[in-house]
């Protein structure tokens, strides 16, 4: 694992690109350790769209928490661009799961989306600029006054992600972040996701535990395996940029991806066992 | 003809029916504020109005000597100097407890160096303190403001430890993403996280500190609301007595009334929540 720190490849070091090395994982309980995460090595390109999936219980929100600078890996490194992640870094944002808890629910919808940029220290003007403006793109320009719990679910996560793009971010984190919704929202949610990442070009790392999403959504899924977690497979979604909620999933390619991933998933469940069974691992 | 007029004053009607209901509601809501303490005057008025027993005046006798006695230089010779010190210790404790309160529920270490201490302290009464303080303190303002200050401070400080302590992880860590650290994570995070608690802190404590502002005034003291009522009963003024402890209870009434008022300033926002989760359940 420490090996991983040679040569990698120059393109790499474009400023929205992700890298994940040797990133491993183990939580310290009262005389009892856990190893969430054993290996992850993965990269993602700058403006590059992945989607994660996994089992649940994959350890899927600890991988996202070591990425976001959040959580300290036991061993390995995180890179965005040419720095190494050691806290929450500058020009991340994160969209969470669950969205009513992660909206300052004692500021109005325009305060929360306003709060990261007054960090950022950018000027007044602008603030309401791109409060507007992120509001506006994700169809809330009527919202900025009210308070987050007066509005429905769908509508608390399109503030989240109306305050990650005002914010500007090179790399846009989403954790499970549409698990919470109803069908229909979701669709919405999915298809708003994919439109935000055309038209800025930031990097987006999308966790989920919904295949189908992870296909419709992702240039490219990666499949984790059950904890402790390594990367099994890495596909690549080779469906037409322009993604349409019928049409794309009623194509025959989708259906071929979405089978393929299902049934890596299926296989992630087993992964230690079976390789535990042909003597090449250990037992967990 | 009669039908326009019949659909005039069916308008006009309406909008005056709305400001009667309007005012019914008003008026219902004063009767339930003012209903029973008026009610509880009234009893007081008859049952002592026959009352010949030197240590329970009328009514008309204790109203007439509230007039006198509080309408005349004792406003700012008692009264005043006795806010003064309740704004002062009240105050104190708030600040004192919710600064201690934030750096404990975000410090575990030093909180659990701290505990066994504070719960000692908290255990001991305040008004123990007072000969104590009046060694080291003297007589004068600052012992009574301490007094004040060491009662009022423990359910400030207590609530703010646990509202710190119970921010939500999720919303700590999109503070965290977003680059808020130091004071701006203590101002828009922690204390309004928190204020829910802190409220609830600060709401036991004004009680507590009007307690203790009488008793700190009761012993060796020249001036104050606590001093004057304990003078009053040692020259035996019993109707100006029963003024000064009407006095205090209007007073800590007053206070509650503001507080109530400030409360859902703060919190709105979290009435609103409460009620938004509430509806989806």
């Amino acid at each position: 694992m420490t090996g991983t720190k040679a040569a990698a490849p120059a393109t790499e070091y474009s400023a929205g690109a992700l890298a994940v090395r040797g990133v491993r994982k183990v939580y310290q309980g009262s005389g009892r350790t856990v190893e969430a995460v054993r290996d992850l090595t993965f990269t993602v390109g700058a403006g590059d769209l992945a989607c994660i999936v996994g089992p649940s219980g994959a350890g899927k929100t600890t991988l996202l928490k070591c990425v976001a600078g959040l959580l300290a890996p036991t061993s390995g490194e995180v890179r965005l661009g040419d720095a190494r992640v050691q806290g929450p870094p500058p020009g991340m944002a994160v969209v969470f799961q669950e969205y009513g808890r992660s909206l300052f629910p004692w500021m109005t919808v325009g305060a929360n989306v306003e709060l990261p940029l007054k960090q950022k220290k950018i000027g007044k003007a602008e603030r309401a600029a791109l409060v507007a403006q992120a509001l506006d793109s994700v169809g809330l320009q009527d919202a900025p006054a009210a308070y987050p719990w007066q509005l429905s679910g769908g509508m608390q996560q399109r503030v989240a992600i109306a305050r990650a793009i005002a914010y500007e971010p090179k790399v846009l984190l989403m954790d499970e972040p549409f698990a919470a919704v109803d069908a229909q929202t979701r669709a919405e949610l999915e298809d708003l996701t994919r439109s935000l990442w055309r038209k800025l070009g930031m990097t987006v790392l999308f966790v989920t535990h919904d295949i189908d999403e992870a296909v419709y959504l992702g240039e490219r899924v990666l499949v984790l395996s059950a904890s402790p977690t390594v990367v099994m497979e890495d596909i690549d979604v080779d469906l037409p940029a322009e993604r349409e909620q019928l049409t794309t999933r009623a194509l025959p390619r989708f259906a071929e991806l979405r089978a393929a991933v299902y049934g890596h998933v299926q296989r992630a469940k087993t992964f230690h066992s079976a390789a535990a069974a042909a003597g090449a691992g250990d037992r967990p | 003809m009669s039908g326009m007029t019949g659909t005039k004053t069916k308008g006009a009607e309406s909008r005056a029916g709305r400001g009667l209901r309007l005012l019914r509601s008003g008026a219902v809501h004063l009767a339930y504020l003012l209903g029973l303490p008026a009610a509880l005057l009234a009893l007081w008025w008859v049952l002592a109005a026959r009352s010949t027993n030197f240590y329970y005046p009328t009514l008309d006798e204790i109203l007439a000597a509230f007039a006198e006695t509080w309408f005349s230089e004792r406003i700012v010779d008692d009264v005043l100097p006795s806010l003064g010190r309740l704004a002062a210790g009240y105050l104190g404790a708030a600040v004192i407890g919710i600064g201690l309160g934030v750096l404990l529920g975000t410090r575990p270490r030093i909180r659990a160096l701290l505990e066994p201490v504070l719960e000692f302290f908290r255990a001991v009464p305040p008004p123990v303190l007072i000969p104590v303080l009046m060694l080291v303190a003297g007589i004068g303002d600052t012992m009574k403001i301490v007094v004040i200050i060491s009662g009022a401070l423990w359910p400030v400080l207590l609530n703010t430890v646990e509202g710190v302590r119970a921010i939500d992880e999720v919303l700590s860590d999109t503070a965290r993403c977003y680059g808020l650290t130091g004071t701006a994570r203590l101002r828009r995070l922690v204390l309004p996280g928190a204020s829910p608690q802190i409220v609830a802190g600060l709401r036991q404590a004004l009680s507590i500190s009007i307690i203790l502002m009488v008793i700190s005034e009761m012993f060796a003291s020249s001036s104050g609301l606590g001093f004057t009522v304990v003078q009053f009963q040692r020259s035996f003024a019993i109707p100006e007595m029963w003024s000064g402890i009407l006095l205090l209870g209007l007073l800590g009434f007053a206070l509650s009334l503001l507080f109530a008022l400030f409360e859902s300033r703060v919190l709105g926002w979290y009435r609103g929540l409460r009620q938004s989760q509430r509806g989806e359940k």
